[in-house]
């Protein structure tokens, strides 16, 4: 279908519902590359006047990617709930936004919608909402998961304590693990990539973690982040593992780019279920996303970034998972160019994950080839703080030895919960003040001393 | 001064664990900040790693390297033709230049196919490559001469990307084709030189086909371990006829250089 849209004397015409979204998505480079983003500012806005004038239905009938070639898309048409749609099925795009911002638009009647919402849909609201209104929705949105502690309750913040080592060293890691736990990171994961795939590699760290987290009878899991495949092999080979980790993307052939399709996925699930390891729920899936991955892989289609990140998350909730995070900063200055981009970036991923119902986290991250500082991550690790971010990175002094980039600190972890007034998950809070890491106030506020059992194992150290 | 400074920034008692990782562990906190320190050294760091990134490789320098170790070399450039295109249009850093090529395409045909070709490329830190190619492939090479494997002479290709290695390869009728390239600086690390090997190699190829071995550098993964996991690797591939992530790295790790004492101490008794 065309599209067209006078304005200011100009006449915009927009080949298709792909051309249109991706001719309202706000600047980026990675939109740009793939030669789809809007000339000039004006054509961008006659854009958005024209997706807000698109009825929310449309995007059930005209889908972006074709339904016979693309398993994604046939996940998201036939998955579709048109009970949990009725609510909005009447409006437009634009007509979304306000009802978003209305007092009609809260926890309950939010949670109850999920799962009428398609991906485009909530791509093409964010594209028409301001900052703050991707935080004030977001905000109103509760997805909530557990595995052996409670993720995404309302004044929580979680975060992933990321002990990367560039060799996979286990005492350099076991090392970043103690500094983490007593800044008081790691509910959402302990989360290790591994510098190599190799099953041997892998299931020598699963096994660490999960003596570290019996030892201490620490209410976390572990997760290592390697292939599916590697992790369903482990599995087979009796390996303790937790949380089962992927790379997604939103078109078929940008998971296959990764090696995976939903099959296998499932598999991973059905793998990583079997082994029963959750203690208060059953959520076992962690996965990783970010814009422009598709679009790296050749496997856009010719869609905008931001709307296939939006279909990764329709892969995403397919699985359950407990944790998802987009990974925004990290994919480099081709997709995402400088702060402002990631800042804006970061916010729309999180608030198109809560919306579908998924449990959004964010890693607030640069890369040394981007335009972007630590003043950026400041700006983005608050306003996803206030609007109600589920987990966030833990890292040494922010800077990943493994991966090469940069992404939140230990400290930036601490700093967002005292500003916004944020704890961790509740389990997660009892340790930490059981185990005298946090005093026990309604402040947070570090121990002065290392508590009994971590003094007991650095003992011998020299 | 001392006494007042004490009182302020609460130092961490694990800071002895310091020797088991480059991690920048243990920094202290005031209130639950970062303290003023550590803080301006990460700033120093990220300067740092902002210049690396824009740091031109020494083309002429890194050919003189390798023709005094005697190795037959060309040096050849993709589409992009600045840095801030490179940085911006990974498409152009995937291909090679016209005049690239053609010069491969000159080249006299070997009697039978080369069976892997090396591929040098500047990617996203050029200091990777000066510091760590020659002196890995003084490793590799030798280990390679003693099997019935046909090198094509090294490939040297400035404003490239991995991909790029695929375009190499076909042009040049290689079975195999392995990429050393700089990886994108780390604020601990701006010298890290990543490897990636792809058996039938062609132009459009992603990621799955493709083996990789990352952080290869002193401080990382050492030259001796990083040549061992590719050996491996390149026998695997030639004996399975596949690469990627149907491949598994199944290396036998070499005995461990330990860093210290303790294994792991949080999980002895």
């Amino acid at each position: 279908m065309r599209y067209s849209h006078d304005v200011g004397g100009n006449r915009y015409t927009f080949d298709s519902l792909k051309d249109l979204l991706a001719k309202a998505s706000p600047a980026r480079s990675g939109d740009y590359l793939a030669g789809v983003a809007a000339g000039h500012d004006e054509e961008r806005v006659a854009a958005q006047m024209v997706l807000a004038d698109t009825p929310l239905s449309t995007f059930l009938s005209d889908a972006v990617v074709p339904y016979e070639s693309d398993e994604v898309t046939r996940l998201i048409i036939d998955g579709h709930d048109a009970q949990a749609f009725a609510p909005v099925a009447h409006l437009t795009v634009g007509g979304f936004r306000d009802w978003l911002l209305s007092d009609a638009a809260n926890e309950a009647t939010l949670k109850a919608l999920a799962p009428g919402l398609t991906p485009e849909m909530a791509a093409a609201v964010s594209k028409i909402c301001r900052v703050q209104d991707l935080i004030l929705i977001a905000q109103k949105c509760r997805v909530v998961t557990k595995f052996r502690n409670t993720i995404g309750l309302k004044k929580r913040l979680s975060t992933r304590l990321q002990p990367n080592h560039p060799t996979d060293d286990p005492t350099g890691i076991a090392a970043s693990v103690v500094d983490g736990l007593m800044y008081g990171s790691g509910d959402a994961v302990i989360g290790i990539n591994p510098a190599t795939d190799s099953i041997a590699a892998v299931t020598t760290l699963v096994e660490m973690l999960d003596e570290i987290i019996r030892r201490y009878d620490i209410p976390t899991q572990s997760c290592v982040l390697t292939h599916v495949t590697t992790s369903i092999e482990a599995i087979n080979r009796g390996a303790p593992l937790d949380l089962v980790f992927q790379s997604i993307a939103g078109t078929e052939a940008a998971n296959s780019s990764f090696g995976v399709n939903l099959a296998v996925l499932q598999e991973g699930r059905d793998a990583a279920l079997g082994l029963q390891r959750g203690t208060v729920g059953e959520n076992v899936m962690y996965f990783e996303t970010g814009q422009g991955s598709a679009l790296s892989a050749n496997a856009h289609h010719g869609v905008d970034q931001q709307t296939l990140e939006a279909r990764a998350y329709a892969v995403a909730r397919k699985f359950e998972p407990l944790l998802v995070n987009t990974v925004v900063g990290f994919i480099g200055p081709e997709y995402l160019f400088d702060g402002r981009q990631i800042v804006r970036a970061g916010l729309e991923d999180h608030f198109c994950g809560k919306l579908l119902g998924v449990p959004m986290g964010c890693d607030i991250c640069y890369t040394n080839h981007a335009e972007a500082d630590q003043n950026d991550m400041d700006v983005l690790l608050t306003l996803l703080a206030a609007a109600g971010v589920s987990f966030i990175m833990g890292i040494p002094g922010s800077d990943d030895i493994m991966l090469n980039y940069q992404t939140t600190s230990f400290h930036d972890a601490l700093y967002a919960r005292k500003v916004l007034g944020l704890q961790p998950a509740p389990e997660f809070e009892s340790w930490l003040k059981e185990t005298g890491i946090f005093e026990a106030d309604e402040e947070i506020r570090l121990a002065e001393s290392l508590p009994k059992p971590f003094r007991h194992a650095l003992e011998h150290l020299h | 001064m001392s006494n007042d400074k004490r009182s302020i920034v609460t130092s961490d008692s694990w800071s002895k664990l310091r020797q088991y990782t480059p991690a920048r562990i243990a920094l202290g906190h005031s209130g639950t900040s970062l303290p003023t320190k550590p803080h301006l050294e990460f700033q120093l760091a990220h300067a740092q790693a902002r210049d690396a990134v824009h740091h031109a490789l020494d083309i002429p320098a890194l050919d003189e390297s390798f023709r005094s170790r005697g190795h037959a070399t060309i040096v050849l450039g993709s589409r992009a033709d600045s840095r801030p295109t490179y940085l911006q249009r990974p498409d152009m850093g995937r291909r090679l230049n016209d005049d690239s090529i053609k010069r491969l395409k000159s080249m006299p045909a070997p009697e039978t196919p080369y069976d892997v070709v090396f591929v040098i490329g500047d990617g996203l830190s050029a200091l990777a490559i000066e510091e760590n190619a020659a002196k890995f492939l003084d490793v590799m090479l030798p280990a390679l001469a003693g099997s019935d494997w046909r090198v094509a002479p090294l490939c040297i290709v400035k404003e490239a990307r991995v991909a790029i290695g695929d375009e190499v390869a076909e042009t040049l009728g290689a079975k195999m084709v392995v990429v050393l390239i700089g990886e994108r600086p780390g604020l601990s690390s701006p010298d890290s030189m990543g490897i990636y090997m792809t058996l039938n190699p062609r132009t459009g190829l992603t990621d799955e086909s493709r083996n990789c071995i990352s952080n290869v550098r002193p401080a990382g993964l050492s030259y001796e371990h990083a040549a061992h996991k590719l050996s491996y690797l390149m026998t695997e591939a030639r004996r399975r006829g596949l690469s990627g992530v149907n491949l598994k790295d199944e290396a036998e790790a070499l005995p461990r250089v330990n860093t210290g004492s303790a294994e792991n101490f949080l999980i002895e008794s």
